[in-house]
């Protein structure tokens, strides 16, 4: 269970996230959408550690999270990908994978093997299975195509066997069809997996079809949270958003 | 087995192999050909020039190649690693003089000085971003630099240790013994060379790769970049400042230029010629450089124009290294053939 209280950061005088207060039930999928600047990705960057909250908490399973760094919010279990594959582009698909749960398993004191440990090859190869990664094993990263990369950056999150996954824009710069084969390998992933998918997304047609649950913020503010039928005939949500602008169409 | 920076020529990456036994397997192989030849050559050339030309590669090799550490794996420019030389120079030798115990002892003792020195620099260090560590490792160069030349009651300020290093022999090894000496600098740069190819073998070196490639993910794995950084900087000291022994026990003596952040510059510059993206690069930079040194200097008083003259080439013509360019165009010539 993830739950959100009372988070708060300021940037000068703008409150990018303000008193938001959120719950993420064990197992469940979230769409966050919001226009530009909404504070979508601060809200990630605060629950992933990137970005110290100025007040609020982050409870994990009870566990407050708000404050720390990074490395121990992942090693607590939040996972995320970024919105530009953050990827390590001259190590090659498996080597990342290892790599990864090499560090993950605090093997880096063990100097003298090379990944020695069964387990560890099988974590990576069943995270590269996953995400479809597999054939590509040999790859350089720097090599891949863009949609690949987010899949890597995908993978490297998973592989942590994290209990909350946030992704970041997981379909950013695709095009269409690529767009409903990433949405699709998420939702498999979140139904394969049974973990805490949380990810942010603009295409109205996407969240609508594979969301249960959406939540909805503008201007650092939760607007709205509910099932995509609440979500599509809440007032405030078309008035603000969604009746703004070309994703009208999408709702209608 | 490239390690190919982040960017450049990645495409020409041949696939890697990540099975952990042979590969160790294969690195003791390696190891231990490569002492046996090295033990072999007083016997097949009784030149004392070139088994001194060995002792000094040595030297310099392990000093380079633990830099590289740090340069190609870790991506930390340090422009100071020569401070951890200059230490292991002058902590042996003065122990040594002063104290007069055993070579093994005097040689753990300066490695455990070198440890807490290189952990309270490199707390303060390695916290820096790339271009402030640069700047911050020189100063700490400059600053033992100093030390050295000021604190003459004990270093014998810019003359140096002199009188000598006294050897007295333990196992039946006598370092005065040229032959001895020259056997024992081959144990350790090759026991080093193992000890330093299995750290970047090792996950922990894939934990390296990771910050060099991309610190900010490496964070968010659960990487704690700057306890990663922070130990990859005490242990490539630790070879350097055995580099440093070696050079002391070599001229039986410590000089402030030991210390001084040419050496430093030197081990960039071997760096550059051999190649960051291959372990042994920095091996093959120092035979380079050596070699550069004694023929140019023989040739010429304006060696340093040529030395000059012959990176230029290498940055600006090859841009890379001289093992970077045989690995790359080894792995082209597979391509094409299997392609």
């Amino acid at each position: 269970m993830l739950e959100i209280r009372a988070l708060s950061k300021s940037f000068g005088g703008v409150k990018a996230t303000d008193n938001v207060s959120l719950d993420f039930a064990d197992g469940s999928l979230t769409a966050v959408i919001g226009p530009n600047g909404a504070g979508k990705s601060t809200f990630f960057n605060l629950i992933t550690g990137a970005l110290r909250p100025d007040a609020g908490q982050i409870l994990l399973n009870g566990v407050d999270m708000a404050g720390k760094a990074p490395p121990e919010i992942v090693r607590h279990g939040i996972g995320r990908a970024f919105q530009v594959a953050s990827i390590f582009p001259s190590l090659t698909v498996e080597e990342t994978m290892l790599a990864a749960v090499g560090a993950d398993q605090r093997r880096a004191a063990v100097m003298h093997r090379r990944f020695p440990l069964a387990e560890t090859r099988d974590r990576a190869q069943h995270a590269m299975e996953l995400l479809g990664l597999a054939s590509k094993r040999n790859r350089t990263a720097a090599t891949l195509s863009h949609g690949d990369q987010k899949l890597l950056d995908i993978a490297l999150a998973l592989v942590l066997e994290p209990k909350v996954l946030l992704l970041d824009e997981p379909t950013a710069g695709m095009g269409t069809e690529e767009r409903w084969r990433m949405i699709d390998k998420v939702r498999e992933l979140w139904e394969k997996q049974k973990i805490t998918v949380v990810f942010i997304e603009h295409d109205m047609d996407i969240v609508f079809k594979i969301a249960p649950e959406i939540v909805v913020l503008c201007y650092g503010r939760i607007l709205a949270t509910g099932t995509p039928d609440a979500i599509r005939s809440n007032e405030a949500v078309i008035e603000a958003y969604l009746g703004s602008d070309d994703h009208a169409g999408a709702v209608a | 087995m490239t390690e190919l920076q982040a960017g450049q020529g990645a495409q020409t990456m041949a696939p890697p192999r990540i099975d952990a036994r042979p590969q160790r397997y294969r690195d003791v192989l390696v190891a231990l050909v490569a002492f046996v030849v090295l033990a072999l050559l007083p016997m097949m050339f009784g030149s004392k020039q070139l088994l001194d030309f060995v002792i000094r590669c040595a030297a310099y090799g392990l000093f380079a190649t633990s830099l590289n550490l740090l340069v190609g794996y870790t991506g930390l420019i340090s422009f100071g690693h020569g401070m951890f030389f200059g230490l292991g120079a002058y902590g042996f030798g003065l122990m040594m003089q002063k104290t007069g115990v055993a070579i093994p002892v005097a040689f753990v003792a300066t490695l455990a000085m070198t440890f807490v020195v290189a952990l309270v620099i490199g707390a303060i260090c390695v916290r820096l971003k790339e271009i402030y560590f640069a700047f911050v490792t020189l100063a700490f160069q400059m600053l033992i630099h100093s030390t050295i030349l000021s604190w003459q009651s004990l270093t014998g300020g810019d003359q140096g240790l002199r009188g000598g290093i006294p050897r007295p022999p333990f196992l039946g090894i006598d370092l005065s013994n040229h032959l001895h000496l020259y056997i024992t600098s081959c144990a350790l740069l090759v026991i080093g060379l193992y000890l330093m190819r299995q750290i970047a073998q090792s996950p922990f070196g894939y934990t390296l790769r990771m910050i060099r490639d991309n610190a900010t993910r490496a964070s968010f794995i659960g990487i704690d970049v700057w306890r990663a950084k922070l130990t990859i900087f005490v242990l490539a000291a630790l070879f350097a400042a055995t580099g440093g022994m070696i050079m002391a026990l070599f001229v039986s003596g410590a000089y402030p230029e030991f210390a001084y952040w040419t050496i430093s510059g030197e081990g960039i510059f071997i760096n550059m010629l051999g190649g960051v993206t291959t372990f042994l690069g920095p091996m093959v930079g120092t035979v380079l450089l050596l070699i550069l040194n004694d023929t140019v200097t023989r040739l010429t008083e304006y060696h340093g124009i040529v030395l000059g003259i012959v990176i230029l080439f290498f940055a600006i013509g090859l841009r890379k290294g001289l093992m970077d360019f045989v690995v790359e165009w080894f792995a082209q010539r597979r391509g094409e053939g299997s392609g």
